[in-house]
């Protein structure tokens, strides 16, 4: 298999697009089943030739691992071009394949959620156009291509979570989703900018990675600062991270699978993915790093406080995601970009599991989704609570599940890495214990006691079919054994992860770069990131105090939601104004309402009302009607008497003759 | 007596090759046409659009390989540049055949021999126009254009209009060629040579000669003749009754295909051997190129029917082509045949979403029959709004990409009002080509005059398919087909 | 170099001159004495009936046209004819091509009934 396939990768799922969206309305008329053939098949041979490309990668040496495919020039302009590329190296393939994988798995699981949707087509038109942006997004070779694929992606979840439509309330999360994500990407284009022109005035006109990043000790450190985050607001968007993540939680208006896959596994991931993917910048810059760490770990602990309150399966799990993928970048800024990327992959995992189990639930609960009402689905629904069950463990990090290996890692670097802080670690550890309890919180309400739903929906409540329990089956696998891929040395693994991940960051990327021609000089910062070896024995106490808190977490869920339940309410009663401020997500939205939307509102309806429609209207409709006036009158030439015409002629001509004699 | 001594040419046949093919394909098709019972009565037209698509074939086959050069005697120029303008007029020619099949449907007189013999022959002068590299044959080939030309015009028989627009046309049309004769005996006189190599390089061996009454009067005479062909104003009066008049698939053709091989001539006759007597020209050509553009437009803003309104345009668009003319550096020039490129083919689009709109032996043209055309034909409506959004050169369509180019270079070569007065301009047009997507969209179907496609042929599916593709083709990846029209002016001769 | 031209001026003047002087001349000499049936229009010495701008019929033209068109084509024949033997298999080749097209066109017109005359 040759690389020059990569390819493929996304061209399957285009040509899944233009089949089902140019075709798919007649398709379905015939057979139904085209659709989601066409679809899955696509996003499988997708999975299939990347597990042929992350094999053949797997087969070269550590640092020959770097291939680069130019398919064509996108745009020349002078000295600058851009190619359509994709760039094979351990972190593109790392991400296609759980990228593809899950999303394969998802898209399976989608034909039974979606069967009885009248868009169905519309449905795995969008999903097909999301793997082909995703794709592009991972496997580009420069920063525009990735925008594009950054572009797509966020157009995609825009469409998907408005996808039912025709309900206000999901247009509106919609809209919210893409203003949102447009003021992230708005500081990612001009970061983008920032860079291409100052690395530009040093002659290097391109985007890049490999040529920026080879380049990139041309710049400034302050620049660097700048550019980094530009950079890291427009991920704030895309990763809901303070303070751009308000429109994950009403994202959830879409249709499961998309949470699950676009909302949780992967588009959420591309932050972490490009701060990865910049290390190179994002390491000449501590501060920079600290800023990301910061962000990420108290988007942890903020977002779980909100998941402990949460009455909607969806959203509690909306939190959840929020909270994990702040772990993701406090791990990357503390320099343990491998143990970040670890965490995608788990999360990528457990996270997909919970979405499509709450999908299930929901599916069987006739669209209910406020835990309040749910309860003993333990018994009917047997394989989703088992499936469930195992996903709450893995994300709660228990001893052996993958989100143990993953979390704990990002939690030891926090504490021990040189950028890291006790206070990371500590706020990382109290998020960590929030996260046991208000998923086993979940659990509890949904799956234990009696159930406490209508009559009517109580009769409908059934198992799942089979497209969508084998996906759970295969994702409860992967969450329980998907941890040991990197299990660490001082619990006598091998940490493959990291071994894998390390040509692509810090000093690995140095060597990786010169060897495909860069230049040797790479900012000495860079070095920092290594990591240094150290003695185990604190690493075991921080490990063993973590796991002994969740379990004591989990415990306390079990006393509060199943034996005594009347407990929470209690408590809510006597701190009603501390539960009132988590209940309301902390009143985030209403602050960020009356700070910023509001005077730019009125602002706007100031510009509407005022410069729009009296200044700007009447000068635009005046000048209109001027050249209306004019077109009129030029008219009355046009008077269909030929001679007419020819003297006009002999005027055009009588005119130039006029003109070389007198004017010249 | 005297005896000349016969020297044989070392004849280039292959560098002809397209037009030895459309010439045999128009004869063939003319005698299928008074052989009525021996064939077909659809034939002439599909024997026609064989030999316009083996012409094509010859034109890719032969391509252009090397330096540039000439042959038959001078006669005939092979470069790059007649490569790039041989490959466009067979497209266009093509893609004309392929929306007059459909048009027949409609207008028995539009399946006869005649006319497609007529169309393919108006080719061959198009394709010599751009290939000339004498005087005379540049004449002769302007002249088989054009008289094929009034004769199509005229070809709806039946309609007083049709009649009138080739009458007027004619007429013109005569006056307009006497003139560029004319500038070519001032030209000959001056310079003492009908070969356009030998009258660049006797210029520019006598730079005396620039302030010479002979080649200005030769320079007014010939612009003005090609004005003519290229609607420039105030030489463009004849633009809007013709094309309205004329059989639509024949409108499409004579805007994009006379237009290209024009243009062509101007480069060929005036911009490059010329080019030393260049900035005496700057002042006129501006106040040319400003009119071209603003009367057109301001004149298409206020018409109803649709064939009206799209001469307006194409008189509109002649303009913006005229900044290539007078920036002429050779990227303008690029410019200048790309836009033309463009052009044939968002053109004849429109032309011919127009020509499909027919029913027995009438058309629809007023604006106001589109209403509700995008939701009763959701494909047809996309494509003419490809094509409109193109002629308004709005992105991702070739249409912005062409006046990109030619905007970008009148700016490099200092004429920034010019430009601006040109993006006002682009401004005022799109409010007339949206007008007609709005109505195809936004308006409700009136019940009477409801539109009902009639026939639709697979070949003006693929005429449509094709022109929509290539649109939005050289909008996105403009690079290959501007470096292909760049490649084209550097190899000229 | 423009007194190369001066004998094509010398002709025009010439062939002005003769066309207006002896229209001049047979003004100026002949004696103008008018009589009804003396301005009446010649029609081969009987009295001419109708009106005197009669409708010809546009057969004539086509004729005519058609005339022209091929006996203009057949004078190219005589130079080729001159330098045959000179221009050898390479000038009957070319004429040959060029009577084809001919014929065509004659066939054309024939088959198109312009050559009857009801």
């Amino acid at each position: 298999m040759k690389f020059d396939l990569v390819r493929l990768i996304p061209i399957f799922p285009l040509v899944g697009v233009l089949i089902n969206g140019l075709l798919g309305r007649r398709i379905v008329e015939k057979n139904k089943s085209l659709v989601h053939w066409i679809a899955c098949g696509a996003v499988g041979l997708s999975f299939l030739v990347t597990l042929g490309l992350f094999v053949k990668l797997l087969g070269l040496p550590a640092d020959k691992r770097l291939y680069d495919f130019t398919w064509f020039t996108w745009i020349s302009s002078g000295v600058f071009h851009v190619n359509i590329g994709y760039q094979i190296d351990p972190l593109s393939m790392f991400m296609c394949m759980f990228v593809t994988g899950v999303g394969f798995l998802i898209h399976v699981y989608s034909i039974g959620y979606m069967s009885h949707d009248e868009s169905y087509f519309r449905f795995f038109t969008y999903l097909n156009l999301f793997m082909f942006s995703m794709i592009n997004l991972i496997l580009a070779d420069n920063f525009l291509l990735m925008f594009l694929g950054w572009e797509g992606v966020g157009l995609c979840s825009y469409l998907l979570i408005s996808f039912w439509f025709s309900d206000l309330a999901n247009a509106v999360a919609g809209k919210k989703a893409f203003v949102t994500n447009r003021v992230g990407d708005f500081f990612f284009a001009v970061g983008m900018l920032v860079l291409l022109t100052h690395l530009g005035a040093h002659g290097v006109w391109s985007l890049k990675f490999n040529d920026v990043f080879s380049h990139a000790y041309l710049l400034p450190p302050h620049l660097v600062t700048i550019i980094c985050l530009l950079f890291f607001l427009g991920c704030t968007a895309k990763s809901a991270q303070i303070p751009l993540y308000i429109w994950l939680p009403d994202a959830m208006a879409g249709p499961t699978p998309v949470s699950a896959l676009i909302h949780a596994a992967t588009m959420v991931t591309a932050g972490v993915y490009f701060v990865a993917r910049c290390n190179v910048l994002y390491s000449m810059s501590p501060f920079a790093m600290h800023v990301v760490a910061v962000v990420g770990a108290l988007t942890a602990f903020f977002a779980a406080t909100i998941a402990v309150t949460q009455n909607d399966i969806k959203k509690v799990l909306a939190y959840s995601t929020v909270s994990q993928l702040g772990y993701m970048f406090l791990g990357l800024g503390v320099g343990a970009f491998a143990a970040g990327l670890f965490h995608v992959l788990t999360h990528s995992f457990f996270k997909a599991l919970l979405f499509l189990c709450s999908g299930c639930v929901i599916h069987a609960m006739g669209g209910e989704q406020d835990m309040r009402n749910m309860g003993g689905l333990r018994k009917k629904m047997p394989i989703t609570f088992a499936s469930m069950l195992i996903g709450t463990l893995a994300i709660a990090g228990l001893p052996g599940f993958s989100g143990f290996f993953s979390k704990d890692e990002i939690l030891w670097q926090a504490y021990s890495s040189p950028q890291g802080s006790h206070i990371l670690w500590l706020i990382g550890l109290l998020a960590a214990v929030m996260t046991a309890f208000y998923m086993f919180r979940l659990i509890f309400m949904t799956f234990f006691n009696e159930c406490r739903a209508s009559e009517e929906v109580q009769h409908h409540i059934h198992e799942a079919p089979k497209t969508m329990t084998v996906p759970l089956m295969v994702l409860s696998v992967l969450s329980i054994f998907g941890g040991l891929l990197g299990v660490p040395a001082s619990l006598g693994g091998m940490n493959r992860v990291e071994h894998f991940l390390h040509p692509v960051f810090g000093l690995g990327a140095g060597k990786i770069l010169q060897a495909a021609g860069g230049p040797s000089v790479i900012h000495k910062a860079v070095a920092q990131t290594a990591a240094e070896p150290h003695s185990f024995a604190l690493e075991y106490e921080l490990m063993l105090l973590t796991t002994l808190l969740v379990f004591a977490a989990i415990f306390a869920a079990y006393v509060l939601y199943v034996k005594k339940r009347d407990v929470p309410g209690r408590i809510a009663e006597g701190n009603p104004s501390f539960y009132q401020l988590l209940l309301n997500k902390w009143y985030i939205d209403e602050i960020y309402e009356t700070v910023f939307i509001n005077p730019l509102r009125a602002f706007s309806i100031f510009l509407w009302k005022g410069i729009d429609v009296v200044v700007i209207d009447g000068l635009v409709n005046s000048t209109a009607a001027f050249f209306v006036k004019c077109g009129n009158v030029c008219k009355s030439t046009q008077s269909g008497y030929v001679q007419r015409y020819a003297v006009s002629f002999m005027v055009g001509v009588f005119g130039l003759i006029a003109y070389f004699m007198y004017v010249r | 007596m005297v005896t000349f001594k016969v020297i044989l040419p070392a004849n280039d046949y292959m560098a002809v090759l397209p037009q030895i093919v459309l010439v045999s394909t128009a004869l063939l098709v003319l005698m299928m046409g008074v052989f009525k019972k021996l064939v077909n009565a659809s034939a002439p037209g599909f024997t026609a659009l064989a030999g316009s698509l083996l012409a094509l074939g010859c034109v890719l086959f032969v391509g252009h390989h090397g330096a540039p050069s000439s042959t038959f005697g001078g006669m005939v120029l092979v470069d790059g540049f007649s490569f790039f303008l041989s490959l466009v007029i067979c497209i266009i020619i093509a893609l004309t055949i392929l929306v007059s099949l459909n048009y027949g449907n409609f207008f028995n007189c539009m399946r006869t021999g005649e006319y497609y013999s007529l169309l393919l022959m108006a080719g061959v002068g198009m394709i010599f126009m751009a290939t000339a590299g004498n005087l005379i044959l540049l004449f002769v080939a302007l002249e088989t254009m054009s008289i094929s030309i009034y004769a199509l015009t005229g070809f709806h028989k039946k309609q007083l209009k049709s009649s009138e627009a080739a009458l007027k046309y004619f007429l013109l049309g005569a006056f307009g060629s006497a003139f560029l004769l004319y500038g070519f005996a001032f030209i000959y006189g001056a310079t003492g040579s009908l070969d356009i190599i030998k009258i660049a390089g006797f210029i520019k061996t006598h730079p005396q000669m620039l302030n010479m009454k002979f080649l200005v009067a030769a320079f007014v005479l010939t612009i003005a003749g090609i004005g003519f062909k290229i609607s420039m104003v105030p030489f463009h009066m004849w633009t809007p009754d013709t094309y309205e008049g004329a059989p639509t698939s024949v409108t499409g053709f004579m805007a994009t295909g006379v237009k290209a091989a024009a243009f062509a001539a101007l480069i060929r006759v005036i911009l490059v051997p010329l080019a030393p007597m260049q900035h005496s020209w700057v002042t006129i050509m501006w106040i040319a190129a400003f009119l071209t553009m603003t009367v057109g437009n301001i004149i298409a803003l206020v018409q109803d029917n649709i064939k009206r309104m799209l001469a307006y345009s194409s008189i509109a668009h002649a303009g913006y082509i005229l900044l290539g003319f007078l920036a002429g550096t050779g990227l303008a020039q690029a410019g200048m045949l790309y836009y033309l490129m463009v052009y044939a083919f968002m053109n004849i689009g429109a032309f011919g979403v127009v020509a499909l709109l027919c029913k027995k032996g009438e058309e629809y043209t007023s604006i106001s029959d589109f209403a509700g055309l995008g939701f009763k034909y959701p494909l047809l409506g996309l494509v003419m709004s490809v094509f409109l959004f193109s002629l308004a050169g709005i992105p991702p369509t070739g249409g912005f990409m062409g006046k990109f180019y030619l905007f970008t270079q009148a700016l490099r070569s200092g004429y920034v009002w010019l430009v601006v007065a040109a993006g006002v301009n682009s401004v005022i047009s799109i409010y007339y080509y949206l007008r007609v997507v709005v109505v195809m969209y936004f308006s409700p179907q009136a019940s009477e005059n409801s539109i009902v496609l009639g026939s639709v042929s697979p070949g003006i599916v693929i005429a449509l398919a094709t022109a929509a593709t290539a649109v939005l083709v050289m909008g996105i990846f403009p690079s290959y087909f501007f470096s292909l029209a760049g490649n084209s002016i550097f190899s000229l001769m | 170099m423009l007194a190369v031209y001066l004998p094509i001026l010398y002709m025009i003047i010439l062939a002005l001159l003769f066309g207006a002087g002896t229209v001049f001349l047979s003004h100026l000499l002949g004696p103008a004495r008018p009589f009804k049936v003396k301005t009446q229009s010649y029609e081969c010495g009987i009295p001419s009936e109708g009106a005197h701008y009669a409708q010809t019929p546009v057969k004539f033209y086509v004729t005519a046209l058609l005339f022209l068109v091929f006996d203009l084509e057949c004078v190219f024949l005589y130079p080729w004819a001159v330098y045959y033997r000179r221009l050898g298999a390479f000038g009957l080749a070319e004429m040959l091509i060029f009577l084809l097209i001919l014929v065509v066109s004659y066939v054309y017109v024939w088959k198109k009934g312009a050559l009857e005359w009801d």
